[in-house]
């Protein structure tokens, strides 16, 4: 009785461990996962845009900086002529 | 960098139209049907000629925004390599790669100034060889730390003591150890004279720690290194690369006109202790 209980959850340990193999397999041999839901449903725009607007703002940014700069670099040379 | 060259609006509109035509134009050359060392020869020259220009005619602000802009875009947008572990983020060379780029690029910018200076002794020559090597740092802590946070993600941890890892990290240092040792003096042409003879032993030494001594070690996890897995520099396929050589001229050119307007401060505090 022992005997055949333990034959039997052998036999189910044996066929879990077949079928996790076969499915790392399968896993295996998928293509490589890449964002493509991501860019089909077309979101991918929308960090794109965040991005560009951080990054016009960060350039306005630094237009007015150098804008600053530059009337510095004329007062003093009108100061000292 | 010859200093406060005026820019108006109609100069970025064209800088910016000169970065679509540079775009379209390696988009032809590495799209063609020749062999791969001449289309990046040519489109080596191409962009050196668009430099060249740019800078000529005052462009170089538009060309700037143009190329930053669209390695933003292009970058997440345009079709790239499925490779496995390494994954989208192969995007990152768009973003992390140019720092490492534009940093070389106006490191030997400092360099030639540095020499300039030493030759000439005008304290100008100093002040952008100066400004363009910490602009240089600023981009090497950032290669650093989005260098780590991809490898975190491909190699597994942010820090595996990778060759290539450790000698840009001691880089980065020789350069911040230049930049705090000139401020120990306080005679300006005793400044300009140790710095510039830093700055010219520092240079070789960096080349050795990026590009040689990497190479020479047995297993490099970054790519280029033998039995990698990831991607070499061959491997960067066509559409990639019409994206990654306007990006590295795009952030170079953001370094420059970052370490300009640190030069123009600099002439202008100057210039204020002239007239004391």
């Amino acid at each position: 009785m022992k005997l055949s209980c333990m034959k039997s959850i052998n036999k189910i340990l044996t066929s879990i461990a077949a079928m996790m193999l076969s499915t790392l397999t399968f896993a295996q041999g998928k293509e490589v996962e890449m964002a493509d839901g991501l860019r089909s449903s077309g979101k991918i725009y929308v960090v794109v845009a965040v991005v560009v607007v951080i990054f016009i703002g960060l350039l306005a940014y630094l237009f007015a900086s150098e804008r600053r700069l530059k009337k510095l670099e004329e007062e003093l040379e009108a100061n000292k002529s | 960098m010859k200093g406060a060259k005026s820019y108006n609006f109609l100069s970025i509109l064209l800088g910016i139209g000169l970065s679509v035509v540079t775009v379209l134009v390696l988009w032809l050359t590495i799209g063609s049907e020749m062999s791969q060392g001449a289309k990046v020869g040519i489109s080596m020259v191409q962009i050196g000629a668009v430099v060249y220009f740019s800078f000529k005619f005052g462009w170089w602000k538009g060309l700037c925004v143009g190329l930053v802009l669209f390695g933003l875009t292009a970058g997440m947008l345009n079709e790239v390599p499925r490779l496995p572990i390494v994954n989208e983020s192969i995007r990152n060379l768009y973003y992390h790669v140019p720092m490492w780029f534009a940093m070389i690029i106006m490191l030997t910018g400092s360099v030639v100034y540095s020499i300039k200076y030493l030759m000439k002794g005008n304290l100008d020559d100093d002040r952008i060889a100066t400004e363009l090597a910490r602009i240089s740092t600023v981009f090497g802590v950032l290669g650093l730390i989005t260098g780590m946070i991809w490898a975190n993600y491909t190699w597994g941890a942010p820090w595996s003591n990778d060759a290539k890892q450790l000698s840009a990290l001691v880089g980065t240092l020789i350069y911040l150890a230049f930049l705090v040792v000139r401020e120990s003096f306080d005679d300006d042409v005793q400044r300009a004279r140790v710095s510039s003879v830093y700055s010219i032993f520092a240079y070789p030494l960096l080349i050795t720690l990026l590009f040689v001594l990497p190479r020479m070690m047995a297993d490099s996890l970054h790519p280029g290194g033998n039995g990698n897995p990831a991607f070499g520099e061959y491997d960067l396929n066509e559409g990639m690369r019409v994206v990654f050589y306007p990006v590295i001229v795009g952030w170079t050119l953001l370094g420059v006109w970052l370490a300009d307007i640190r030069v123009r401060t600099k002439r202008c505090e100057a210039k204020l202790y002239e007239i004391d």
